[in-house]
């Protein structure tokens, strides 16, 4: 059952990303591209990623995708909607493409993964890291909400509590507070970017009207 | 309930970002080489997610994957910022239009 969802969102996904490299149309690209991040959305539920699965639909397929098509409309008069590449570009870019994709594939097809997750797991035991370090717990899969913002805070649930360790791990507050400013200051600029300019009344000019 | 496994899901995500990186290579709207770095980061962030669920990642890879969405989202709000300011210049989005600074 979960090897067919997996196929049908897998295909979803490097569907609609094919679909967005081979569309000329802008608006096409868009649709192509609201269908590949929501399949991979449906990926992350797969991956027991609830709530980024969740953000990931609100933020890229409801802001992130909304925002670019904000941009294709402000853009796109007539000859700009589809502008071509030429065929040298396309082959060319084909080819790395194509080259660069045989090479990651057979990089991670001859990477042994089974035999290098046991030895993780059989060194973590050795030194005395309990299991429950390791990835998720069964009984909390899929309930990410809650340990992913104590893990903001500051709180590691899945590291901290349990056994008594002599190193608390950190969490993440520090980034967490880096990248809320980073998304205040980001806003604010793209914002004064993005203003329209009012021509100021030349000084000099009216004086001279006057 | 049979398991998927590693492999699959870092194949659909090298897909991505090789679809992606092409995207960026070949568009000639400003807005197409956007949804290449959308797509870049998407498969990235499908690679973390893997890890974590398979890997020795643990509950690292989603709280790095959240911060990558949120960085998406700032990226992409500036980057249009920035066409629509090249827009107004240049009233066109062809990024080869943008050699000013070539002699």
């Amino acid at each position: 059952m979960e090897t067919v969802i997996f196929t049908i969102y897998a295909l979803a996904a490097c569907g609609g990303a094919i679909a967005v490299m081979v569309s000329q149309n802008v608006v096409r690209m868009a649709f192509w591209l609201v269908i590949s991040l929501g399949s991979v959305a449906g990926l992350f539920f797969l991956l027991h990623a609830d709530f980024l699965g969740a953000t990931q639909l609100l933020i890229y397929v409801g802001g992130t995708v909304v925002l670019l098509i904000f941009g294709v409309m402000l853009t796109a008069s007539g000859p700009m909607l589809t502008i071509r590449s030429g065929p040298g570009e396309v082959v060319l870019g084909g080819l790395v493409g194509l080259a660069v994709l045989g090479m990651l594939v057979f990089g991670m097809l001859s990477v042994d993964w089974e035999s290098q997750q046991t030895r993780m797991y059989s060194a973590a035991a050795e030194e005395g890291r309990g299991e429950r370090s390791m990835g998720y717990n069964p009984e909390g899969e899929g309930n990410t909400a809650r340990r992913l913002g104590a893990a903001l805070l500051g709180v590691r649930f899945d590291r901290d509590l349990g056994r008594n360790s002599e190193t608390l791990s950190t969490g993440y507050l520090l980034p967490f507070e880096i990248v809320s400013v980073h998304l205040l200051v980001v806003l604010v600029g793209a914002s004064y970017l993005a203003r329209t300019k009012r021509r100021r009344p030349n000084p000099l000019e009216e004086s001279l009207e006057s | 309930m049979s398991d998927v496994g590693l492999t699959p899901y870092l194949i659909v995500a090298a897909v991505l970002f090789v679809c992606g990186i092409v995207c960026m290579a070949t568009k000639r709207n400003a807005i197409g080489v956007l949804m290449g770095v959308e797509l870049v980061l998407n498969g990235a962030n499908l690679n973390l997610i893997a890890f974590s669920r398979y890997g020795q990642l643990g509950f690292d890879g989603q709280a790095i994957a959240m911060f990558v969405i949120v960085l998406a989202a700032a990226e992409a709000a500036v980057a249009l910022a920035i066409v629509l300011n090249f827009y107004n210049n240049h009233l066109t989005v062809d990024v080869d239009q943008a050699r000013q600074l070539n002699s």
